[in-house]
Order: structure tokens, then C-alpha cells, then sequence
């Protein structure tokens, strides 16, 4: 059934292919290109102006910066990768018993979704680049730090480096040449959830994070 | 013929209520307002357009090549290819994989494809929940209505008739008619929908070739959820929603969302490549593609309608239709409503059933203004006007020559022969203007709200002989 259909489909497509130019010359769009200082601004402005906060540290004490925010979040717990690039750096900067308290979890979602799901508070996760241009985080989630991460607990911290941050989609795509091979999944997060469904009025936090924190390392 | 009734019924409906006029007409200069500021610049405006159309056309016209690449791309990441002739075809895709995993409950993201197959209504006779995730589409599951705009599902509902509706379906909540505690509310009866659901739905806004990659755009959330939790993911999605390359993405994402909402992006752009990889902690451990003909490859034959298959769904058409500002999105009783739908939904339902559409609209052209991708709809619209009365059956279209009349036809006949015999032709206005006080003062509809045409004493040819000009 389905390989007829698949057949038909395609035979009825290529009998009756259209005639029209189909060249794909590429007009150029203009990209703007800033320069880093101009690029983080207008990243930052842009995040702000959808919620999201976006603070600039120092990349020796950033997690100074988590730890203020976490606390004035009164969060009571901070998933984190251990195994992930930021997971030793936070280790080493929480004391024993410091709230938030750190949790670590390595097992398949699957196995622990509850907890996830209704009890963890925030997660902290690093990013691969950014976008200046639309105020995107650019993520493609490990094995260690997952995608239900950035998207289940209520709060979502973001590390990323000034120096992955880009001018625009394109850029990103090209320079990194995303088509030679694609992760499981790749994101582009662009601050917190939201939605206007109800008379085009914004609310924030409808099914992902309701607060999206950006620690900018400059 | 009772189907061009009923929609005339339902327009009637539509403009007597006050309600829908006023609250499409602020939301509908809301949007056009965020357009026009996310797009400062007209002239790279028109060069990104210019791109957006290029891209569009060029996959089109390569389009079997395309799905060929894409299916092969997905198959080697791990993704299961369906593909649906017609709509029940798709509903049965879904079904069997519903049931080979045992799952009574489906968690739903937005998808335009799930209404036009009607899906809930299919898998609920098969004892399966379905759960729409989407607010705006929650909203409408529970008020058991469609939604009247593609980006904005719900537009047509005040926060009012919400706050009532939760009420009603659950008392347990305290009454609210605050927007933040109504998506609160709905975030906590959602989130354990997500939690529990062994299967989510999704649509597809961009399916690139080169990749095997479906690209998803979306503000909530809901969409990222119901494709990485529930252990089964099925996409569903038109056979025109490929594109060739990776690169194709970015200048379409842009268009997207600045002409729907005036937004630069939306909150999540999800792309998705391969089911859970061996060391991966979540995702899906299955994804399942069904692509849907359903009238697509007609439309695809004929080298002018072919330009509605390059719709991208950004919803800026109906945005600025004072048509469709007029008499909402249900008026016109399709799946899409609006200046895309009155030419997509025709030509996929046929013009016998769904005809009248193209007639819906005043041919200003507002909407072919602002598609990002260039479709010329006024043109098609006529095209489509054209088709539905011609009978020559030269074209493809489903329902060709069924506007058709033996009077209308008659008319235009007698019409076109007089005006080919000059003597007849003098005549015929000589006693026109003649016998001009004679001629009924009420025209049907016309009259209703204008004057009939008043004629001229003399004809215009009479006039000019009079003033000097030659004949010849
Ligand atoms: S026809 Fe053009 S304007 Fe209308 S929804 Fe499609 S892409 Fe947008």
C-alpha cells in the first residue's frame, strides 16, 4: 500500500515536472556584521526584550554569577552535567551543603522523569554559539547534557562564550557547515517559552522554562 | 450548490456578529503593525522575498527528486518514510503505529496537516485520546471548534469566553480570566499530558533534503515537547514542504516568523534529524514521517497553480484581507481560511465542493503585497473563477466547469456575438440608451445595497461622431 503510494506519488511528480526557471542563482541578502562589542549588545537587547536576562561575567568567576542568581531565584536545586564542559567548574565553585543544591544525573530520562518532570527547579547547560542578530542560543544537546534539560525544569541557565557568538543564522550554518552532519537534534532557543493565543496578549512560561538566564562569558 | 448555501449562510452569520468584527479587526492591525516594524527596510525586504520565492520555486521544481533525497537521507538517520495517497491513508499510518505500540493517548503539536486529515475525529473512533498542546488549539479542543487562523488558532475567542470554558471542563480550578494564570493552568494540566503520553504529533514547517532534517518553529514549548518525550514521535506533514539544502533554512526562518508575527524568531526553532542515538539520555527511540499527497501532485501539473504549493504558512495573507478581517477565519469552511486557503482548499477539495471561495474576495491585492514567497494569489483567485466556469477540459483542476450555468453561459455567448458584428452591435446600444428609463431598477444582490446602473443617453460611439472623430 504505502510503497504504491509512494510510487504513484512520485511517478505523477515527475511526469508532470513544471517548466518554470528553476535556477537557484542567489541573490545576495544583505547579513549585517557587527563587530563583538556591537554583537553582544544588540544579542543582549534583544533577549531582554522577549524576558529572557542576560548577564556578562568574567570566565574565571562566572559561577559567582550563577550562584547570586540561583539564590535570589530561591531555587532549591540546579541540575548540572557533570560529565558535560561546564561540570567541573561548577563542582569545584559549590561547597558541600550550598544551596541551591547541586543534582547530577546521568541515567536515561526514562528512568527518572518524575523528578525531572514535577521536582527539579532549574538546569544549567552550556551552549554552542549564539546568534546576534535574533538573540538565539544555538544547542545541541549531548549524551550528558540532554535536551529535556533546556526545555522541562522551570529555569533555564545558559553559559556561553563571547567568542561563539555569530551575526546570524546563516553564518552559523555556513561556517560551522552544518550540512556535512547534523546531531540527533539542534536548537535554536530564543528566550523563554511564551505564547499570544489568548487575545494576542504575551504570557510567558506555557509549556517550556519560564525564566531564561544567559551567562555571557566576555 | 446546498454547500454554496451554507457558506453564504455562514458569512451572513459571521458579519452580523459583532463580537467577530471587532476582535478580528484589532488583532489583525496588531499583526499587520508588528510586520511592517520587523521589516524596516523595504528594499531588503523585497530582495529577501525575492530569495524566500526562489527557494520555494526552486524545490518545487524538482520536487520528486527532492522527496526521493529526503527519504533516503531520513532512512539512513533512522527515520521511518510513510506515504499517504489521500487522508484516510495518513489516519490509518497513524493509527497502525499508535497501535503497534499499544498507545490510547496522543499528545498533539500544532499541525495544520492533523486538521486537514481530521485526525482527532479518526483516532478518537479508534478509542484513542488525542490531546492538542498548543494553547490556542487546547482552547479549541475544549470548546470542540476549529481554528480560525493558521498562526493564531484561537483569535476569535475573548479571554472572557476562556476563563468560561475552563470553568465549565474544570471546576476544581478557581475562576480566572487573568492570561497569566490561564497559561499557568494550562501548563499544569498539559505537563502531565506530556509526561504520560507514549506518542506525540507533530507537523513539519521545513523538511530539507539534503539533511534529512524536519524543522519545526514554535513560541510554547509544546512542539519540543511532544518530539522528545514521549518514546514515539510521528511527524505529518504535505509533500510540499521540502526543501533542497540547509542554507535554504535560515533566509525562510526569517520570513517566517517576521511576517507572521513581527517577531525575529520564534522561541524555539527545532530541528530534528535522527531518532535517540546509543548513549543518547532522551528523545524519541522512534520517528515516523507520513507524507501526504491529498491533491497535491494535481495541483503540482499546471504550471500556474503550482505557485500555491510555495506557501510557507505565515498567515500574513488572512492578516491583511479585510475579507477575512471581515468575516473571521470560519466563514469560509475550509481547513485554511483566507486568501490562501480560497485558492489552496479548492483546489484540493474541488471546485464543485468549495468553489465559491475563490469568489470571496475583492482581488485587492493586499495579500499578494505582503506573501513572502510571491505567490500571486488575486491572479490564481481568478484563475481559479476561470476554471470553475470554463468547459473546454483542458485543465487539471478537481471540479473544473461545475460554477457553470446554461444561463450565465447564454448570456455571454449572445454577449461576445454581438460585439463581433458591428452593425448588431450599433443597433443593440441604439436601443439600449433608447429604451434606458426601462431597464429593472433592482438587479438581484446588486441592489441591495447600491443603485442599478444608470445608462447614457448616447452612446459613447454617438458622442464621438457628434464632437468630429472619424469612424475609420
Ligand atoms: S500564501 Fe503567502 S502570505 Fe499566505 S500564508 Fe502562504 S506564504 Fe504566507
Amino acid at each position: 500500500m504505502t510503497n504504491n503510494a509512494r510510487d504513484a506519488i512520485l511517478q505523477r511528480l515527475q511526469n508532470s515536472q513544471p517548466s518554470f526557471d528553476n535556477s537557484d542563482k542567489s541573490v545576495s541578502v544583505e547579513a549585517p556584521e557587527w563587530p563583538i562589542k556591537e554583537r553582544i549588545e544588540q544579542f543582549k537587547s534583544i533577549l531582554e526584550s522577549v524576558r529572557a536576562e542576560v548577564l556578562l561575567a568574567h570566565p574565571d568567576h562566572w559561577t559567582d554569577t550563577l550562584k547570586s542568581l540561583a539564590k535570589k531565584k530561591q531555587l532549591n536545586n540546579l541540575l548540572f552535567a557533570k560529565k558535560g564542559p561546564l561540570g567541573k567548574t561548577i563542582e569545584d565553585a559549590w561547597d558541600v551543603n550550598e544551596q541551591p543544591s547541586l543534582v547530577n544525573n546521568e541515567r536515561p530520562i526514562s528512568e527518572w522523569k518524575e523528578s525531572l518532570f514535577f521536582h527539579i527547579d532549574a538546569a544549567v547547560t552550556s551552549s554552542r554559539a549564539a546568534i546576534a542578530e535574533t538573540g538565539s542560543l544555538v544547542l545541541w544537546p549531548t549524551e550528558h547534557e540532554p535536551r529535556s534539560w533546556s526545555l522541562v525544569p522551570p529555569v533555564h541557565f545558559v553559559v556561553l562564550d563571547a567568542d561563539k557568538l555569530y551575526n546570524t543564522f546563516a553564518e552559523v550554518v555556513e561556517h560551522e557547515q552544518w550540512q556535512q552532519g547534523m546531531p540527533t537534534n539542534a536548537l535554536l532557543i530564543s528566550g523563554p517559552s511564551k505564547s499570544a493565543d489568548i487575545e494576542q496578549t504575551l504570557a510567558y512560561g506555557v509549556h517550556g522554562p519560564t525564566d531564561l538566564i544567559v551567562i555571557v562569558l566576555t | 450548490m446546498q454547500q454554496s448555501a451554507e457558506f453564504h449562510t455562514r458569512v451572513e452569520h459571521a458579519l452580523a456578529n459583532g463580537q467577530i468584527k471587532t476582535s478580528f479587526r484589532s488583532a489583525m492591525d496588531g499583526l499587520m503593525a508588528k510586520r511592517k516594524a520587523a521589516f524596516p527596510d523595504p528594499e531588503a525586504l523585497e530582495t529577501l522575498r525575492f530569495r524566500g520565492a526562489q527557494i520555494r520555486a526552486n524545490s518545487l521544481s524538482k520536487l520528486h527528486e527532492l522527496l526521493e533525497q529526503l527519504e533516503n537521507n531520513c532512512h539512513k538517520n533512522g527515520i521511518q518514510v510513510h506515504w499517504a495517497e489521500r487522508i484516510e491513508d495518513a489516519n490509518n499510518i497513524v493509527l497502525t503505529i499508535m497501535q503497534n505500540h499499544q498507545a490510547d493517548l496522543l499528545i498533539k503539536g500544532k499541525s495544520m496537516v492533523s486538521e486537514e486529515m481530521e485526525l482527532n475525529r479518526f483516532l478518537e473512533q479508534h478509542g484513542i485520546e488525542c490531546i492538542e498542546s498548543d494553547l490556542g488549539e487546547y482552547i479549541l479542543q475544549l470548546a470542540g471548534e476549529p481554528p480560525s487562523h493558521i498562526v493564531a488558532p484561537a483569535i476569535h475567542k475573548s479571554r472572557q469566553q476562556i476563563a468560561q470554558l475552563f470553568n465549565e471542563k474544570f471546576p476544581d480550578i478557581p475562576y480566572s480570566d487573568d492570561v497569566d494564570r490561564l497559561t499557568r493552568n494550562a501548563r499544569e494540566i498539559l505537563r502531565k499530558k506530556f509526561y504520560a503520553a507514549r506518542v506525540g504529533l507533530s507537523g513539519v514547517n521545513f523538511a530539507v533534503a539534503e539533511t534529512g532534517t524536519l524543522c519545526l518553529v514554535e513560541n510554547e514549548g509544546n512542539g519540543r515537547m511532544c518530539t522528545t518525550v514521549p518514546p514515539v514521535h510521528i511527524a505529518v506533514t504535505g509533500i510540499e514542504k521540502v526543501v533542497e539544502k540547509l542554507e535554504h533554512i535560515p533566509p525562510l526562518l526569517k520570513l517566517l516568523c517576521r511576517s507572521a508575527t513581527g517577531q525575529a524568531i520564534t522561541t524555539y526553532f527545532n530541528m530534528i534529524t535522527s531518532p535517540r542515538k546509543q548513549g543518547e539520555k532522551d528523545g524519541p527511540e522512534e520517528i515516523h514521517l507520513v507524507l501526504l499527497d491529498n491533491g497535491r501532485s494535481r495541483i503540482y501539473e499546471d504550471d500556474e497553480l503550482i505557485t500555491t504549493l510555495r506557501c510557507i504558512r505565515c498567515g500574513a495573507c488572512m492578516n491583511h484581507c479585510p475579507v477575512y478581517a471581515r468575516i473571521g477565519g470560519h466563514a469560509y469552511g475550509s481547513t485554511i481560511p483566507g486568501p490562501i486557503g480560497s485558492i489552496l482548499e479548492p483546489q484540493k477539495a474541488g471546485l464543485d465542493k468549495l468553489g465559491d471561495l475563490p469568489s470571496a474576495s475583492t482581488l485587492c491585492g493586499a495579500c499578494a503585497e505582503v506573501c513572502p514567497v510571491h505567490i500571486p494569489i488575486p491572479k490564481l483567485l481568478n484563475r481559479l473563477r476561470f476554471e470553475r466556469t470554463r468547459n473546454d477540459h483542458a485543465g487539471a483542476t478537481l471540479g473544473q466547469s461545475s460554477g457553470r450555468t446554461v444561463m450565465e453561459a447564454g448570456i455571454w455567448k449572445g454577449w461576445s456575438w454581438v460585439h463581433s458584428q458591428p452593425r448588431l452591435y450599433r443597433l443593440a446600444m441604439y436601443i439600449i440608451t433608447r429604451l434606458r428609463k426601462l431597464l429593472p431598477q433592482r438587479i438581484g444582490p446588486w441592489t441591495q445595497v447600491r443603485k442599478a446602473p444608470h445608462i447614457a443617453q448616447k452612446t459613447l460611439h454617438e458622442l464621438a461622431l457628434k464632437e468630429g472623430f472619424n469612424d475609420k
